[in-house]
């Protein structure tokens, strides 16, 4: 890596990576209960694909954020 | 030769051509040949990653879970979008540590973290004996896919010799190089095969998905959601959130993380991996579709659906090409596991028995072990009996139990002892074997407990007695082993210093 990227570490807007998990954890008994399909899928299927789905753009963001974090504060060491 | 025998012949030829190419230009030592000289860039790890979603357990067991239970097999797509959101934060940390130390196999990292050689032969039992079934599970996936993909043509025996017999080759060769080039090939016919039959198949013979769904809740009400027992909720809860802790726990997917040439690999791969594991989405689409198509499977025979419906519906030459990419999900990740278990054995059961031996002996003895691990899967893939099946009900519990004392190493200070890993593992593996060997379930155990308590997966409880345990232990040891530190880090100042860093 070059010298301009600063270490990385934990920061506040870390907490992003426990929305999917928590929400296909916590969504499951609620998800189960709707009986009728949705856009032509079970509705539990249609909850975990879309947190599936949630995951990646998380991490995608956090990815963002930890690229620019690190850049600026490289930058101004 | 029939067309499909042709087509699986030539991928079996290609997979092994490349690996064989993959070995090019570099010199074999133990680094280069377990962890490709740890200078994979992102696309190699998530080749080898990508691994884990796509074994022959997923492409026969998803389609057969699909079919066989229904809305209980979505928990395959569950666990690992979890495991990779702990991942962006967990594997650079592994991944520093392994670099820094240069470790070379799993249990490398219990041995330096908790400076215990005998908790590293601890932990490489336990993984040996949870890579040893999980391969045979992949030969014999091989061979019923082989067989069934050439309409009989070959038989399964034959199928898994094949196939074990190019892998300690290609393995003995090419080692870790070698499953990432023939992982590049495999993940190509997932896409086009796996991928093309799942949204094929439901709009050939239902004419669309939501028309599916709903002829199968039609034909079988309650089909695809979770039932009130059994496969509840919580079954469902508790399930995926054991398996996304053992997931990094296999050994050969934590030695993977060593193969990283930095650790913005793992970030990379965070947010790519989540979107493949979705190709497991058309796997159960496939075993749906085959619910009203070819009903009757039952039992273990359910895995079966895939292939059937294939066979019902296509002709020899895709019948080929779905044989082909069921052979790779087979060899892919049975060299990752051959090359981890034949590493394990060399580095940390060989290696502390005999001291001071070469660097070069280590590395000369782990690919000696490949042809002799092969082979007694071979044996128990052709023969085994029930033993075989409970250490694969078994095998992620097992690596499950690893998980605490890996997350409790990662701070900067060490809190537990090794004495205590020690233990908690012991007592967590014990109470696997014994919960599996007998069939409990927390409804036996707790015979008054709510429902939603009863149908909780029992691999809980293992993993929390092992914390227990480990804590127990820890307490009653940690005051010995502080002063111990304290000596150790008064007379070489360099180790404290590079701990906490």
């Amino acid at each position: 890596m070059a010298n301009s990227v600063a270490p990385f570490r934990l920061r506040r807007y870390h907490w992003i990576a426990i929305v999917p998990p928590v929400a296909m954890i916590a969504g499951v008994p609620f998800a189960n209960r709707v009986h009728t399909l949705v856009l032509g899928l079970p509705f539990l299927l249609l909850w975990i694909v879309g947190c599936v789905v949630l995951a990646a753009a998380c991490m995608a963001l956090l990815y963002a954020l930890d690229h620019r974090a690190t850049t600026e504060a490289g930058a101004r060491q | 030769m029939n067309v499909a025998l042709a087509i699986i012949a030539f991928f079996f030829a290609v997979a092994i051509a490349l690996a064989l190419l993959a070995r090019r230009g570099h010199e074999m030592s133990l680094e280069q040949w377990s962890l490709g000289g740890r200078g994979f860039g992102a696309i190699f790890v998530f080749l080898l990653m990508a691994g884990e979603i796509y074994t022959t357990f997923t492409f026969l067991g998803g389609s057969g879970w699909a079919y066989g239970r229904g809305a209980p097999a979505l928990y395959i797509l569950c666990y690992g979008a979890i495991a990779y959101c702990m991942s962006y934060f967990l594997l650079p940390v592994i991944w520093r540590y392994a670099r820094d130390r240069r470790l070379v196999s799993q249990a490398d990292f219990f041995v330096e973290k908790y400076e215990s050689r005998a908790l590293g032969v601890l932990v490489a039992g336990v993984s040996v004996a949870a890579l040893v079934p999980y391969l045979v599970l992949q030969l014999k996936g091989l061979g019923i896919i082989v067989s069934e993909a050439s309409f009989g043509s070959v038989r399964p025996s034959v199928a898994v010799w094949a196939g074990a017999i190019a892998l300690m080759i290609y393995v003995v060769i090419s080692g870790v190089r070698g499953s990432a080039w023939t992982a590049a090939l495999k993940d190509v016919m997932i896409l086009g095969v796996a991928v093309g039959i799942g949204i094929y198949l439901p709009l050939h013979y239902y004419g669309g998905y939501g028309e599916m769904f709903a002829r199968i809740e039609a034909a079988k009400p309650g089909f695809l959601t979770l039932p009130d027992h059994g496969s509840s909720p919580a079954w469902f809860i508790s399930t995926v959130l054991l398996s996304a802790l053992g997931f990094y726990m296999w050994p050969q997917y934590f030695a993977s993380v060593y193969t990283a040439k930095n650790e913005d690999v793992f970030r990379k791969n965070a947010m790519v991996l989540p979107l493949y594991q979705l190709v497991v989405l058309f796997v159960f689409l496939t075993g749906f579709a085959a619910v009203l198509v070819v009903p009757g499977l039952t039992g273990s025979d359910a895995d079966l659906s895939l292939l059937r419906i294939s066979r019902n519906t296509f002709g020899a030459p895709m019948l080929g090409l779905i044989g082909a990419a069921g052979l790779l999900t087979a060899l892919v990740p049975g060299s990752m596991i051959l090359i981890s278990a034949a590493t394990i054995i060399a580095q940390n059961v060989y290696r502390p028995l005999v001291p001071g031996v070469t660097e070069r002996r280590v590395s000369v003895l782990a690919r000696a072990m490949v042809p002799i691990i092969a082979l007694v899967a071979v044996v128990l893939a052709l023969r085994g009996g029930s033993a075989i099946v409970n250490l694969l009900l078994m095998g992620y519990n097992l690596v499950t139990q690893l998980f605490p004392a890996v997350v409790l190493s990662l701070g900067r200070r060490r809190v537990m002892t090794a004495a205590g890993a020690f233990a908690g593992i012991v007592a967590g593996v014990a109470t696997v074997a014994y919960v599996s060997l007998s069939g409990t379930t927390l409804a036996t155990l707790l015979p008054w407990a709510p429902d939603a308590v009863k149908d909780l997966n029992v691999g809980l409880v293992a993993l929390m007695v092992n914390v227990a345990v480990f804590a127990l232990v820890t307490l009653a040891t940690s005051k010995r082993s502080a002063s111990r530190q304290a000596a150790a880090a008064a007379s070489v100042p360099f180790t404290s210093a590079e701990h906490s860093r």
